[in-house]
């Protein structure tokens, strides 16, 4: 290796939730190592989903930061943004950034997040057509608005109505397309679906469900969109939000991928020193007992967390996180985690319904495996909590879905030791594993 | 640190903690005021959980590894490396309930008319938080208990 190229000990790829976990983890455990992070974005750190409020009443970007102005410096973190990097060689343990630039490293994290699915349907490369992952996304809307004021939003999914939330308080006419029967058709079952359908449509918004985009038209921009059923929709402007992909270029060929960077426990890729987590991994899903994408922000901080303490020397074990989603919009309130339909006969649902409120839970072996609580979501962490913990609700589960759900429903052991003086030490109801020095984080 | 821990025993379920938190919380420190709500009802920082004849008074448990802080997603939560307090910037928060989903304790209060949440901050400039300071029967513990730190260096 050439002397002239700079090395740090830690280099994060993606300055967002998995980035920050790390960075944050590594400097409580490594107060002087270098720590350089580099995001082709050009802001520093933001919290992504908040794009849908900038798009809504356009806040500062002041208001969007994920840590304060001064996080960089505090930490003595060199900041690179706005800077690609090209090409990863693992072996050499260097990265070439788009500008020709190289960068040595001692520990890499890849957390280069998702990058948006584009289908090859005819005139998405219209102008007037976006995706919504970036905040660079939502100002480019945000002026395109001056030019329109029908907009089809592609996908009935968590970004679909998330960037149809922020459209509505811009007062534009909108239509979701959504192929499937239902929307938010991944993170609800469906009378939650059905609870959230009502409450957009509440907001003017149109919905065609089991409908494809076949076609988008327009001369010099967009004129209108045809279903797959030949139906025409008048629009000026498309928002693609179908979904996303692991952003993986940069692994291809050097980690073991499969949908995503495929990780250990420990974050681990499958080359030494190389980690990975956030959007872009594949990581263990507690509720699958299997490595999965589950692209949400909690998970890519933990991730994140866990791999910083590894790749600081500090052996720290992930404990897994799976699907999970907690979102208010429309004024509705849902959230959900794990399973939300039972993938065959051997589940039992709980569920009940009281008036807006609706709350059920999956049940397998007496395990709480998948949950949805809409209207009310306060205490939902109760039951997620049963449920990352593996504890048989067997002799209560009745209480998980009761209108006066709270810590007093579960058992005694579950609650004393946490809350009552003198505490005693917190014992997991199921012993996560504990081999040596390994520790595992909440 | 020092944590409010409860002694469920001895704990009648009175409220008296839910109205002294309300009070302390209320911008205007007055208790007709506060409680008329001039600025939208001032909520308190706990609840009362029941299960009769089991009664306690709840709150953020201020976490060593706080799950709410880390599952944050627009970094309103915090908690202070010095103090070991948990935070909320009320100014950030969007009140998506991510950290409800995620507190094992059910601690989390949404503030639904400022589409916020709020939570215990133990009271700044208290030696000793209201809700304890006021328990008539004793059923609240301001203590420092020796925690094992989950994350060993
Ligand atoms: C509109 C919207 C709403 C959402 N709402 C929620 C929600 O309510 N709850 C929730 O839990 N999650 C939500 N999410 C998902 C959440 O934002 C993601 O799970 C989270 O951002 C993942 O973090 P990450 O660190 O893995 O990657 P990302 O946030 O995707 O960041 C990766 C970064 O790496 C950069 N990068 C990638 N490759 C390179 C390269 N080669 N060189 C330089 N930089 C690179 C990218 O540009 C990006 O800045 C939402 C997402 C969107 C888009």
């Amino acid at each position: 290796m050439a002397d002239n190229i700079d090395k740090v000990k830690y280099l994060i790829i993606g300055n967002s939730a998995g980035g920050i976990g790390a960075a944050e983890a590594i400097r409580e455990v490594d107060k002087t190592g270098s720590i350089a992070i580099v995001s082709d974005e050009p802001y520093p750190a933001y919290s992504r989903p908040l794009i849908s409020k900038y798009l809504a009443e356009k806040c500062s970007l002041e208001r969007m930061l994920y840590r304060p102005a001064d996080f960089y410096e505090k930490n003595n973190i060199k900041a690179l943004l706005g800077r690609k990097i090209a090409r990863l060689d693992v072996d050499a343990h260097l990265v070439e950034m788009a500008d020709g630039e190289k960068l040595g490293w001692q520990k890499l994290l890849v957390s280069t997040g998702g990058l948006p699915i584009i289908p090859p349907t005819k005139g998405i490369k219209s102008e007037g057509v976006f995706s919504f992952l970036t905040l660079d996304d939502a100002k480019a809307i945000d002026q395109y608005l001056k030019h329109a004021s029908r907009v089809v939003v592609i996908g009935g999914g968590l970004i679909g109505v998330s960037v149809t939330e922020g459209l509505v308080k811009r007062g534009v006419d909108i239509t979701i397309i959504e192929m499937k029967e239902r929307i938010l058709n991944v993170m609800l079952d469906e009378e939650a679906s059905a609870m959230a359908d009502k409450a957009v449509r509440k907001a003017g918004v149109k919905i065609v469900t089991n409908h494809t985009v076949a076609e988008i038209s327009g001369e010099g921009g967009v004129s209108s969109v045809t279903l797959n059923d030949g139906t025409a929709i008048p629009c000026d402007m498309v928002v693609v939000a179908i979904g996303v992909v692991p952003r993986v270029e940069l692994a291809s060929g050097k980690l073991k991928t499969n949908r995503g960077i495929v990780v250990d426990r420990f974050m681990a890729t499958s080359s030494p020193d190389v980690y990975a987590c956030g959007d872009v991994a594949e990581a263990y899903d507690f509720i699958y007992g299997m490595n999965r994408v589950t692209p949400v922000w909690p998970n890519a901080y933990m991730g994140g967390r866990v791999a910083g303490f590894n790749m600081a020397g500090v052996s720290t074990e992930y404990r897994g996180g799976t699907a999970m989603n907690s979102l208010s919009y429309f004024g509705l309130d849902v959230a959900s985690a794990g399973m939300v339909m039972p993938l065959d006969a051997g589940y039992e649902v709980l569920s009940a319904r009281y008036g807006n409120i609706y709350r059920k839970v999956l049940l397998k072996d007496g395990f709480v495996v998948g949950m949805v609580f809409v209207g009310e979501t306060e205490k939902s962490g109760i039951a997620y909590n049963l449920m990352k913990d593996q504890v048989k609700v067997d002799g209560f589960k009745k209480a998980l879905i009761a209108r006066e759900f709270g810590l007093a429903s579960l058992p005694d052991e579950l609650w004393r030791p946490r809350i009552e003086a003198p505490r005693r030490e917190f014992v997991p109801p199921v012993a996560v594993k504990e081999p040596g020095e390994e520790v595992a984080v909440e | 640190m020092k944590r409010i821990y409860v002694n469920e025993q001895v704990c009648m379920g009175c409220h008296l903690c839910e109205v002294h938190c309300q009070l302390k919380h209320s911008q205007s420190s007055d208790m007709i005021k506060a409680f008329k709500g001039e600025d939208g009802r001032p909520l308190p920082r706990l609840r009362i959980e029941e299960r009769k004849p089991v009664f306690f008074s709840l709150r953020c448990q201020h976490c060593d590894e706080p799950a709410c802080v880390y599952a944050c997603l627009t970094g309103a939560l915090r908690k202070d490396p010095q103090t070991g307090i948990v935070t909320v910037d009320e100014n950030k928060c969007v009140g998506c309930w991510t950290c409800a989903l995620v507190c094992r304790f059910g601690a989390v209060v949404p503030d639904k008319n400022h589409h916020r949440m709020v939570k215990c901050d133990l009271c700044p400039g208290e030696d000793v938080p209201v809700c304890v300071a006021n328990c008539p029967n004793e059923a609240l513990i301001y203590a420092e208990i020796e925690q094992p730190s989950p994350v060993k260096v």
